[in-house]
């Protein structure tokens, strides 16, 4: 399926949402507590099977709101498609993924970590790079470096 | 006390006996967690009942240093992801802001760019097969693999004097030109190095306790491989072909004739510890066919003439992969006009592969943890990053 | 020997104390050369040079890893259980010693000439087992303990097969007394247990016969065959690859002594070595003759020196001994390391199985052709 075919599949499946064609890889924009029926149709339908989700990475867009976006791949037909979840950063709440794909499971722990989102129905959402005692988002746009850490100083 | 194991065990299901499961910490210093890695493992005895890796001891805020960097400089900061393959580290975040910026590259410069990464694929396949050897008891396997790795890394030193770090591959070109007698080193380097491979699996994969000890351990099933976004030699390993470098073309590895190598149960069930290990020794032979082909067209040119005076992309995000010797490492970045990334994300693949370890290593034993663990083929610096 | 040296130091304790330090200074002098044996074999297996700095060609290395040793700090952990913490090693290593008690080093000097020296080499080598434990138990370190547990399966087990692989022997000879094994094989090399015992009869030291005759050619695939199998449990019983469950480097860190530093890890150290010479010294008695010369004639004999005739003897021992140690070093870099439930299965399910089965065809023989 090629790009122009598979945005047209997925204007059909998801009249709703909202659309962008990059160059290559389509990209649609999912409200935060849809993005895990939508994940499971873009896993299971025939067309796409979007079985892989290569990338997961949140985003601070320093406007005010973060962002969880997704790289999904499939491996069969060979197509790339990207996803994108904008909320706002006082109720940094999305939907879990982690049961759709499991490579959801240590990236959103990831981005719970370093950026702050909180995904919900997540059955195990720890810190997974920082200690699991640290405070703040490192990658938050405004986070600033604590000056202790358990008695150590941080910056050097 | 002349208890049977069932009056043992009806003791045990009435709560006379009390039974526990013990917790065992493997690492964070540990000799086979492949740095600082630390696994907790529960226990029943000595087989394991679940295994939950703790990460971040190795966490140097490479994402937080990429914001507060230039394009340029982020560049040294990749290398130290994937220390041991830091030239295909180079390759993937170069590749993104070229792509970002448009540049289209010189024919030289591409064609190094190749045989580099697949010296650097065949060296860290190397440290893989060796320390793989090492964590199932066998300590020789290990010293041929760095011995050969050696050499590359003499070829490495010559072009570009870094032996482990390289800030090789810049945007839009290379940091040196190839050094002179290039060619020739390398042609040696793959005829003295043929052999090993042979030597390696006479001693080593061939070998029937290492078969007793890694075939049919860790079985990951294909579907559980892509749910979990394994890849590279973990892919393949379960029987998937799918290789990064023909399925995702990147740079000039369409031009070559070259295998993507599978596993095929040979010794056991698709997917255990030794097809994923065998994968990477098949894989190390495709290198050299490679390398060999990219020598006999190998252009002369300018290296320098396509590395931009200012490196400052277009507005725009781009999520790029190419496939690292452990598997596919993505860079995802977002450019926002200005001399620095917005936000820059690295998938690593190590990352990615380790999370599947509770899922295939329930059930084995301690000594089986160590056999999966080797064959996932970690590298502590990407995962923690 | 004995006498010599009581006719040196006149009958005293000294003379006793000296008689039983005698194979100490061996085994001491023994594990210098092992040690750089092993760093040595393994380098040139590895192609690579090894020590090099200590002394020409680093032969002076072993010392300066003792003198290194003993200097370093003696840590017992916190939480350890004091007593036992550091009554293990000593324990191993008196173990390991006191088996060296009836190993016959030349016709002229054993130990203890014991008539149960086959009986009280399988009870002593169990004592090591006690001391393992000890180390994994007072260690309070759950990979000691793992170590320890699996040492004391391992060993356990294979104490079963080797108790078999010399009874096979005893059955053959009609005696547990090591002298009178060795001397059933006196003369040339084709007396050998290995290649199926004296061809003719020969006077046992304890002034039996012996009767054997060309016949006895029959039990070569036997004792070829007990021989590998006592190898191999040899390996088991010394903590050696492929066997080296309880220390499994790349698993348990260092198994039952992870804990342990400086003169205490020294100790174990030296018992394992002590152990490996056992093993091999034990297996060269069994089957290779032990102190015989493999040519049946001494050099002392010709020149009618009888002191000579013992350190000749004694030379052929030590020889074949570290032949067998040479071997067991060469597969610790060759092979990897098995698993913890494949050991047991290479134990229980076939090791004694053939080995019951092979003591029982010998004895069978052995009464036929009485």
């Amino acid at each position: 399926m090629n790009t122009k075919d598979m945005f047209d599949h997925l204007a059909a499946l998801f009249p709703d949402l909202e659309l962008q064609l990059d160059e290559d890889v389509p990209c649609i924009i999912v409200p935060p507590d849809a993005i895990r029926e939508v994940g499971l149709q873009l896993r299971d339908d025939e067309q796409l099977l979007l079985d892989s989700l290569m990338c997961l990475s949140g985003v601070d867009f320093a406007d005010g709101t973060l962002g969880v976006v997704y790289h999904l791949h499939s491996m069969l037909h060979n197509h790339k498609l990207t996803v994108k979840v904008v909320v706002p950063v006082e109720n940094p709440h999305v939907q879990t993924v982690e049961r759709v794909w499991r490579t959801a499971d240590w990236h959103e722990r990831e981005a719970y970590d370093l950026i702050g989102v909180i995904f919900d129905g997540h059955r195990d959402l720890r810190r997974i790079l920082n200690p699991y005692d640290w405070e703040g988002h490192p990658l938050r746009k405004d986070y600033e470096v604590p000056e202790f850490y358990n008695g150590m100083k941080v910056p050097y | 006390m002349s208890q049977t194991l069932e009056a043992l065990q009806e003791d045990i299901a009435a709560g006379r006996l009390k039974t526990d499961e013990l917790v065992l910490n493997m690492g964070p210093q540990h000799p086979s967690t492949h740095g600082v890695l630390r696994l907790e493992l529960v226990l029943d005895g000595e087989a394991v009942v679940k295994v939950i890796p703790h990460l971040g001891y190795l966490h140097r805020c490479f994402e937080k240093h990429a914001e507060a960097m230039t394009y340029p400089q982020v560049i040294p900061y990749t290398d130290r992801m994937d220390y041991l393959a830091a030239m295909n580290n180079n390759h993937g975040y170069a590749l993104a802001i070229e792509r970002l910026m448009g540049i289209e590259l010189p024919e030289r410069v591409e064609y190094i760019r190749v045989i580099m990464a697949e010296l650097q694929r065949i060296a860290s396949h190397l440290v893989a097969i060796g320390t793989f050897g090492m964590d199932i008891g066998a300590f020789t396997p290990f010293l041929y693999c760095f011995r050969d790795r050696e050499y590359i890394l003499d070829i490495f030193e010559r072009t570009c004097g870094a032996r482990l770090l390289y800030n090789y591959m810049w945007v839009g070109g290379l940091s040196h030109d190839v050094h002179d007698g290039f060619e020739k080193d390398v042609r040696d380097f793959i005829k003295r190095f043929r052999p090993t491979i042979k030597e390696v699996n006479d001693l080593l994969n061939y070998n029937k306790i290492f078969i007793e000890r890694t075939a049919n351990i860790g079985v990951l099933p294909v579907d559980v491989a892509v749910s979990y976004g394994c890849s590279g030699p973990m892919l393949r390993g379960s029987g998937v072909d799918f290789d990064l470098r023909r399925d995702d073309p990147y740079s000039i590895y369409d031009r070559f004739d070259w295998q993507v190598c599978v596993g095929k149960g040979e010794a056991g069930t698709v997917g255990d510890c030794w097809d994923r290990h065998m994968v990477r020794v098949w894989e190390m032979e495709q290198s050299c066919n490679i390398i060999e082909q990219a020598l006999e067209t190998f252009p002369p040119g300018d290296i320098t003439e396509a590395i931009p005076k200012r490196i400052r992309p277009p507005k725009g995000e781009i999520y790029t992969r190419v496939e690292n010797p452990r598997g596919e490492l993505g860079y995802y970045v977002i450019s926002d006009g200005s001399a620095n990334p917005f936000r820059v994300k690295a998938r690593g693949p190590s990352f990615v592969n380790l999370s599947v370890i509770d899922e295939i290593s329930r059930g084995h034993l301690i000594a089986d943890i160590v056999a999966i663990l080797g064959s996932i083929d970690i590298v502590l610096g990407e995962i923690d990053r | 020997m004995e006498s010599l040296l009581q006719s040196l130091l006149g009958d005293n304790l000294l003379t006793l104390v000296l008689y039983c330090a005698l194979p100490l200074v061996f085994l001491l002098l023994y594990a210098l050369l092992a040690i750089l044996g092993e760093v040595k074999i393994s380098a040139f297996m590895q192609d690579r040079l090894g020590p090099m700095r200590t002394g020409p060609w680093g032969i002076i290395q072993p010392l300066a890893d003792v003198l290194k040793l003993l200097q370093k700090e003696d840590i017992t952990p916190k939480d350890a259980d004091k007593f036992l913490f550091n009554l293990a090693p000593y324990l191993s290593f008196m173990a390991a010693y006191a088996a060296f008690a009836v190993i016959p080093f030349s016709s002229q000097y054993v130990g203890a000439d014991l008539n149960l020296g086959a009986f009280y080499l399988l009870a002593i080598g169990s004592l090591n087992v006690a001391a393992i434990m000890m180390a994994g138990w007072a260690s309070h370190n759950k990979y000691s303990l793992y170590g320890a547990m699996r040492s004391v399966a391992q060993i356990v087990s294979y104490e079963v097969p080797a108790a078999m692989m010399l009874v096979i022997v005893v059955l053959f000879v009609g005696s547990l007394n090591f002298q009178d094994i060795i001397t059933a094989q006196s003369g040339p090399f084709w007396n050998w247990m290995v290649f199926g015992g004296p061809k003719a009869d020969v006077e046992l030291a304890s002034g039996e016969i012996l009767g054997a005759s060309w016949i006895n050619l029959i039990f070569l695939p036997l004792f070829l065959a007990s021989f590998v199998m006592y190898y191999i449990t040899g390996l088991a019983e010394t903590n050696r690859t492929p066997f080296d469950i309880p220390e499994a480097e790349s698993e348990l860190v260092s198994g039952y002594h992870t804990e342990y530093s400086g003169m205490k890890f020294a100790m174990f150290f030296m018992s394992e070595y002590a152990n490996m010479f056992l093993v091999s010294a034990v297996t060269a008695i069994l089957f290779f003759g032990g102190w015989n010369s493999p040519f049946g004639v001494y050099l002392g004999d010709m020149f009618d020196a009888q002191w000579l005739v013992a350190l000749e003897q004694f030379g052929w021992l030590v020889f074949k001994g570290l032949f067998f140690v040479f071997v067991i070093i060469w597969l610790r870099w060759t092979l990897p390391r098995l698993r913890v439930d494949q050991l047991m299965y290479m134990c229980w399910k076939v090791l004694i199985p053939f080995s019951f089965g092979i003591a029982l065809i010998v004895g069978f023989l052995v009464v036929v052709l009485k």
